[in-house]
């Protein structure tokens, strides 16, 4: 197997889907000419050409409005925001339109569409572009929302969700668009709706996604040089969620952290964490806690900067707790 | 509104209590902590205390009257309410009187002998109160028949929480009690030479009882026999090779003594004051350790059973015995017993009886020992002792002499089963 960068992962999906089937086709700022902001459609302009590797104005809601179209019509269209803090302007395209369409239509219109880019903070970029906002779009019901921690699992995901027939939101972290780990020479899929478990162990649960997967199973690292043996389960798609994974382990651990770097009100860790202490009520040991971001737009100060996000620290503490060793 | 007072396992093993007296007459008020009445349990007479406030509308048990834990002894409520819904609950039968939940009651002699001049209060529900517990701890208390508020709890503001039921598994002294000794001998007084008092407790107190009956009732006579392990081990070897899981040495003692009980059913009965029963089934009974005490996991229906299916059942109940998990139901009732100590290099023991059983199977280890041949000729052989204790009023020397015959002659020779 090669070592590959979740970059690469991700242009490899990217180019073996457009080879397979000539209907999927990529838009968005700077994804031809310029190779993409972050370098994912490197290549694809070449091979491609322009109709299917589409450059457009700084525009959000009208590039998304134009695929949501083409993909009501049949085409699958890739979408790519340079961030998801752009996709704010294009919101009302993928809530209004996107999710809707083949719920109105009674079945009669899909949505075949990926809406994909960085999201969450990265580093020295202040409160407007440093925002987790998966849970405003897993709040929706006709989407699916996905996410990755892995290049394996970024490939098969976005594969996946190019095939799906419905309107795929897939989170990236321009933060970890270098991680590099092994991915197959064959081709695969990684279906949406399937969690998995990046570490196994019978202590305590520790609930993820994205990019905090990563320092997580630092956490886990940590705390087994305190004798806890944890498990840490990647949960990979947000909507739908694969609940059967986190119960199971649940039913083996009788404790659960749900770590989530974006804000703690409303959110997707905070939805995780309700269903986690309602369907495992009688086989809980504790309160299920969440690690989230601080409830404060993000400071600029780089100490405080990272000070705001899920720790290492942060999530032993919280592991601690509901083992009740503090 | 008006509720039912349930008996309450006021001890880890208490499977049913005696009411005493009651110390409070029906429309007598009751408020919380006050007490009820006196109850009788496997262990001590214990003063049952209200967990709520009302008037005692109703006696169902009354003084002399056992009731077993979850059912409903007593109603308790505002004055003058209507309590007959309650009290037809508390006839019917009970769906499940292991976990005393708050809707079971027992049907059988629920009329009170002699309404004392006492009344009652309210009860404490074996897992509700205020007790402050995670939920998993809830659970596992009522799975074990613990009640919850008895459990001390070590999270946070006193929370119950796992590890806490864990400590507390029936049969295992209490952490009550184990706390309770530190207390008494002191953090920093552990001086060499000085006495430690250890509280007598759930399990110990439960054995210190039932086998002093046992050995100071029971006329106990012993019947030693040395064994040739030669073919057992043999077929036991070659069952292995064609199993993928590996059978236990004592699942194959437990078919055994079962094929010779099958032969000997006078050896599988129970001496009952006025009369022998001879039971039908044979449930073979395993001293196992658990660190604090001494358990009988059952093996039910050894008879009919074949030897790779005892020992799956003898496994799972051992594994349960090591959580703490078994269920009276499952170590109560051996119709016979062996205990193993040949792992320990014991050569030979006597056991004392394990009512309601008769007889009781000692095994020491096996070892290589010089046997003298017929013609005088040394032969060095795989050798097994054991050493049955008979019941004198149940088993007779003879009978007791020609049942463990029959084992040696099996154990020597296993293909006997099939004669």
């Amino acid at each position: 197997m090669a070592e590959i960068s979740i970059r690469e992962a991700l242009n490899q999906a990217l180019d073996e889907e457009m080879a397979r089937d000539e209907r999927v086709f990529l838009l968005g700022e700077e994804v031809g000419e310029y190779n993409g902001a972050y370098k994912i459609s490197r290549g694809l302009l070449d091979k491609y050409g322009s109709p299917r590797v589409l450059d457009t104005p700084i525009a959000e809601l009208g590039f998304t409005g134009l695929a949501v179209g083409a993909a009501t019509v049949g085409l699958r269209p890739v979408v790519e925001w340079m961030t998801f803090n752009f996709s704010l302007l294009a919101i009302d395209q993928v809530i209004n339109n996107a999710a809707k369409m083949r719920h109105m239509s009674g079945g009669q219109l899909n949505v075949p569409i990926v809406f994909r880019g960085p999201n969450g903070p990265a580093e020295y970029l202040s409160s407007q572009h440093s925002q987790a906002l998966q849970s405003l779009f897993v709040h929706i019901p006709g989407l699916k929302v996905a996410s990755f921690s892995t290049p394996y699992d970024a490939k098969g995901i976005l594969k996946s969700a190019i095939r799906d027939d419905n309107p795929v939101v897939l989170i990236e972290s321009e933060m970890a668009y270098s991680w590099t780990g092994e991915v197959p020479e064959e081709e695969y899929l990684v279906p949406l709706g399937k969690a998995d478990i990046k570490r196994s162990g019978s202590d305590i649960t520790l609930i993820s996604y994205s990019k905090p997967v990563r320092m997580v199973l630092r956490a886990a690292d940590e705390l087994a040089k305190i004798g806890v043996d944890a498990e840490v389960i990647d949960l990979r798609s947000l909507r739908p969620l694969d609940e059967d994974a986190i119960y199971e382990s649940v039913r083996k651990t009788n404790r659960a952290v749900v770590i989530d770097e974006s804000w703690p009100t409303a959110s997707f860790g905070s939805h995780v964490a309700w269903l986690v202490s309602r369907n495992c009520f009688d086989i809980l040991d504790a309160q299920v806690e969440l690690v989230s971001s601080e409830d404060v737009p993000m400071p600029y100060n780089h100490r405080m900067e990272l000070h705001v996000q899920p720790t290492v620290e942060k999530v032993v503490a919280a592991a601690k707790q509901v083992l009740y060793m503090e | 509104m008006a509720e039912q007072v349930l008996m309450t396992a006021l001890s880890p093993t208490m499977e049913e209590g005696t009411i005493v007296a009651w110390n409070k007459k029906e429309g007598s008020t009751v408020s919380a902590g006050e007490v009820l009445c006196e109850v009788e349990t496997d262990k001590a007479t214990m003063d049952y205390e209200s967990t709520q406030e009302g008037v005692l509308l109703k006696i169902i048990k009354g003084d002399g009257s056992t009731a077993k834990v979850g059912e409903t002894i007593a109603i308790l409520g505002d004055e003058g309410e209507d309590v007959s819904d309650l009290e037809l609950s508390a006839e019917k039968p009970a769906q499940d009187t292991t976990t005393g939940r708050a809707d079971t009651a027992t049907p059988t002699s629920a009329e009170p002998s002699t309404p004392p001049a006492v009344t009652e209060s309210a009860g404490a529900q074996i897992s509700g109160g205020a007790a402050k517990a995670s939920p998993l701890a809830r659970k596992m208390a009522v799975d074990r028949g613990i009640d919850i508020a008895q459990v001390p709890g070590s999270g946070p503001a006193g929370r119950i929480v796992k590890r806490d039921v864990e400590q507390l598994v029936p049969g295992v002294a209490s952490p009550v009690g184990a706390a309770g000794a530190a207390e008494k001998s002191g953090p920093a007084s552990m001086q060499p030479g000085e006495n430690i008092t250890i509280p007598v407790a759930g399990a110990r107190a439960v054995i210190a009882r039932r086998l002093g009956e046992s050995k100071f009732s029971a006329p106990h006579y012993y019947l030693k026999s040395s064994v040739r392990m030669g073919s057992a081990l043999a077929a036991r070897k070659q069952l292995n090779n064609e199993l993928p899981e590996k059978v236990g040495f004592n699942a194959f003692l437990m078919k055994f003594v079962a094929e010779a009980l099958k032969r000997h059913p006078g050896i599988n009965a129970s001496w009952q004051g006025d009369h022998i029963l001879q039971f039908g089934s044979i449930d073979i009974g395993l001293a196992v350790d658990r660190g604090n005490g001494l358990i009988t996991p059952i093996v039910r229906n050894c008879g009919n059973r074949g030897v790779v299916d005892i020992d799956r059942e003898l496994k799972m109940l051992i594994a349960k015995a090591d959580e703490g998990k078994l269920k009276p139901s499952e170590y109560t009732g051996a119709t016979f017993t062996i205990s193993n100590l040949g792992s320990f290099g014991v050569q030979e023991f006597t056991a004392i009886i394990n009512p309601p059983g008769s007889a009781i199977l000692a095994v020491g280890r096996i070892a290589k020992t010089v046997l003298v041949g017929d013609g005088d000729e040394l032969e060095v052989a795989q050798v097994m002792k054991m050493t049955i204790s008979c019941d004198h009023r149940v088993i007779d020397g003879v009978a007791g002499g020609r049942f463990i015959h029959e084992l040696k002659r099996i154990i020597e020779s296993p293909v006997r089963v099939l004669f």
